[in-house]
C-alpha cells in the first residue's frame, strides 16, 4: 500500500532535462533517500514533491490524492533545508509554532505544540532565543522541530547535514533517524553522502543524469549494485571493463583472460600479473592499488601487525571468488 | 607615517570647510534680518507665522502618506524582481534611476498635461485629488531611494529559500510578504522612509507648481535628522537587527 506515489515524473528546463521519468512508490512510515552527485535531479524530484516546481509531466499522490498541481502552502508536506532557513525576526518558538499561527491555531493549543517540539529537539530552555543565537546543529534541530509542528504527511530533507562539520553531522543524523521512527513519519532524504543515505535509508534511490539508476535497501545498494554507476558512486566496488564472452556459459573476458563467473567457488585470476602502484595505510585497514593492462584494481586488507605489506612498483597476481562478479549494465546498455 | 596623517588631516579639514562655510553663510545671513545688529528676528517671524505650522504639518502628513504609498509599492515589487524575476533588475533599476535623470520640473509639467482639469483623469481639478497626485510624484521622486534601500536589505537575506520554507508551512504571498520579508527588511524599509522624508520634506518644484502650500524650503535641520536616524537604524546587519526585540 504506497503513500506517496511519483509517477513518470519529468522535468525539462529549457536546454536541459533535469528529471527524467522517476517512478517511486514509498509506504507510509517509510525512510527513503535520494542518492547521486550533484546534478543528477534528486534535489528536483524532491522540489516537486514539495511544490517548489512543477513537472513538465508526472503526477504526485499524496494518500491517494493527486496534489501535482497544488500550491505548495496546500500540500501540508514539511521541509528542511541545508541552509536552515529560519525566520531571522523570531524567536525560536516563534519560528517552530509559525506554521500553527498561520493555520489559526490556537495560542494555548500552539504553546503546548511549540513545547512538544522543543522536547522532541531536547533543546527546552532555546525557546526565547534568536536563530543567530543557535549553532548550527541546533538551527537544523530547530528547523525540523519546525517543520514537524505542523503534523505534515510527508517530511522532505534537502541535504540537511551538509553545513554541518562531521561530528555533529553524525550525532544530528542518528537523531533525525530516531524522530523520524518514533512520530513514524514518511521521509525522503536528499543527499550525496553515501554514507548517510547508507545508515539512515529504508530504501535508496540512486539517481544519475536526471534518472533512476537503482532502488533498493542499503544492502542491496551496496552489496548489488546494477549499473556501472552505482558501483562507482556507492562503495569501493572495483569496476573492470570487459565483454561477455559467452552468456550461455557466463563467460566474460577481462584483460583478454575468460573468466566464467557462474562455475563453483573457484578462484579466478585477473590477467597474468600486476603492479602496485600504491600502499595507502589507513589505520584499520591497509588499501592496496594494483595496476593491469586495462583496468586497476584497489584492495582493502584488515591491518594486522604481522602484515607483510606489498612494495610499489613489486607485481602481484589478484584472484577472487567467482561469485564475487557482478555484471553491470553500462550507460551505453540501458 | 608623519606626512601621510598629515594629508589625512588636510583633507579632512578641506572637506569640513568644503560643506560649513556655505551653511555658516546661510546661517549668518539669516540673523541679519534688521539692518546692523545680528538677531533671530527671522526666526521669530517665520515660527510665529500660522502658515509655518499648517505648512510642516501638510508637509508630514504628505511625507508619511509618500513613505507607506512607497513601501506598499516597492517592496513587492523588489521582492518580486529578486525572487522570480531577476533578469528583469536591471530594467526596473533603469526605471527607478529616472527621476534622477528627468528634472522635477519637466515630471511635473508632464503630470500637469496628462492631468490637467479637463484630461480624462482629471486629478488637478480638487485640492484633494491634488495632494493625491503631489504624493504620488514625490514617490517617483524617492523611488531611486527607496528602491535600492530595499533591494539591499532583500540581497542581504535567503528570499528564495525563507520563502519557500514559509510556504511549506502553508504561509500565502501576503503572510509571508507581511510575517516574512519586511520584518527582515525593516531597516533598509526604515532608511528608504528617512530618505523619503527628506526628500518630501525639502522639495519645491512640484509643491510649488501644483499650487500646493508645502514646506517650501530646502530644511537642513530635518534632512540631517533623518540622515542621523538611518545612521542610528542602519547600524545592526539585517540578520541581526532582530535581537534588539
Amino acid at each position: 500500500m504506497s503513500f506517496l506515489e511519483i509517477e513518470n515524473l519529468q522535468k525539462r528546463f529549457a536546454r536541459t532535462t533535469a528529471v527524467e521519468q522517476v517512478q517511486l512508490e514509498v509506504t507510509r512510515g517509510e525512510f527513503v533517500s535520494f542518492l547521486g552527485p550533484s546534478g543528477c535531479g534528486k534535489t528536483t524530484t524532491l522540489r516537486i514533491i514539495a511544490g517548489f516546481e512543477s513537472p513538465s509531466s508526472g503526477a504526485i499522490r499524496l494518500d491517494g490524492v493527486d496534489i501535482t498541481h497544488r500550491p505548495p502552502h496546500q500540500r501540508n508536506v514539511g521541509m528542511v533545508f541545508q541552509s536552515y532557513a529560519l525566520f531571522p525576526n523570531m524567536t525560536v518558538a516563534e519560528n517552530v509554532g509559525f506554521g500553527l499561527k498561520v493555520a489559526k491555531k490556537p495560542a494555548a493549543d500552539i504553546k503546548q505544540r511549540v513545547e512538544e517540539m522543543l522536547n522532541l529537539i531536547k533543546l527546552p530552555a532555546l525557546g526565547n532565543r534568536y536563530p543567530y543565537q543557535l549553532s548550527g546543529g541546533q538551527q537544523q534541530r530547530v528547523a525540523l522541530a519546525r517543520a514537524l509542528a505542523i503534523r505534515p504527511q510527508v517530511l522532505l530533507l534537502d541535504e540537511p547535514l551538509s553545513a554541518l562539520d562531521a561530528k555533529i553531522r553524525v550525532s544530528l543524523r542518528l537523531e533525525i533517524r530516531s524522530i523520524q521512527r518514533e512520530l513514524g513519519i514518511t521521509t525522503i532524504y536528499v543527499t550525496h553522502d553515501q554514507e548517510e543515505a547508507l545508515s539512515l535509508s529504508d530504501r535508496i534511490v540512486v539517481m544519475s543524469e536526471g534518472r533512476v539508476e537503482q532502488i533498493g535497501s542499503p544492502f542491496e545498494i551496496y552489496n548489488f549494485p546494477r549499473t556501472s554507476f552505482v558501483a562507482s558512486f556507492v562503495g569501493t566496488l572495483n569496476v573492470l571493463r570487459g565483454r561477455v564472452a559467452d552468456p550461455a556459459r557466463g563467460a566474460i573476458v577481462i584483460d583478454d583472460q575468460e573468466i566464467v563467473a557462474s562455475r563453483g567457488l573457484e578462484h579466478a585470476r585477473v590477467g597474468d600479473a600486476g603492479t602496485v602502484e600504491d600502499v595507502n595505510f589507513l589505520g584499520s585497514i591497509v588499501r592496496i592499488r594494483v595496476r593491469f593492462k586495462d583496468n586497476a584494481i584497489s584492495l582493502d586488507t584488515f591491518n594486522n601487525p604481522r602484515l607483510i605489506l606489498p612494495q610499489r612498483g613489486q607485481a602481484l597476481t589478484v584472484s577472487f571468488p567467482r561469485e564475487a562478479v557482478l555484471a553491470l549494465e553500462t550507460p551505453s546498455s540501458t | 607615517m608623519k606626512p601621510r596623517r598629515l594629508g589625512a588631516w588636510l583633507v579632512i579639514v578641506f572637506g569640513v570647510l568644503y560643506f560649513f562655510v556655505p551653511l555658516l553663510g546661510t546661517f549668518e545671513f539669516s540673523l541679519r534680518l534688521l539692518r546692523g545688529v545680528y538677531s533671530v528676528a527671522a526666526y521669530r517671524i517665520v515660527l510665529a507665522d500660522p502658515r509655518f505650522a499648517a505648512t510642516v504639518t501638510y508637509s508630514t502628513v504628505l511625507a508619511l502618506a509618500t513613505i507607506v504609498m512607497g513601501v506598499a509599492l516597492v517592496v513587492p515589487t523588489a521582492y518580486w524582481i529578486q525572487l522570480r524575476l531577476p533578469r528583469m533588475r536591471p530594467v526596473v533599476e533603469f526605471i527607478t534611476l529616472l527621476p534622477l535623470v528627468i528634472p522635477a520640473i519637466v515630471l511635473v509639467f508632464g503630470y500637469l498635461r496628462i492631468y490637467n482639469s479637463s484630461s480624462a483623469l482629471p486629478l488637478t481639478g480638487s485640492a484633494r485629488t491634488t495632494d493625491l497626485l503631489l504624493m504620488f510624484s514625490y514617490v517617483t521622486l524617492a523611488l531611486p531611494y527607496m528602491y535600492r534601500a530595499v533591494d539591499n536589505g532583500l540581497r542581504a537575506i535567503d528570499v528564495r529559500t525563507l520563502t519557500e520554507a514559509a510556504q511549506s508551512l502553508g504561509a500565502g504571498w501576503s503572510t509571508i510578504l507581511l510575517r516574512v520579508i519586511l520584518p527582515n527588511v525593516r531597516v533598509a524599509v526604515l532608511s528608504g522612509a528617512f530618505l523619503t522624508f527628506a526628500i518630501v520634506i525639502g522639495e519645491f518644484t512640484m509643491a510649488s507648481l501644483l499650487d500646493r502650500p508645502a514646506l517650501s524650503i530646502i530644511s537642513f535641520a530635518i534632512t540631517w535628522a533623518c540622515m542621523g536616524f538611518i545612521q542610528v537604524f542602519g547600524r545592526g546587519a539585517p540578520g541581526q537587527v532582530a535581537g534588539a526585540h
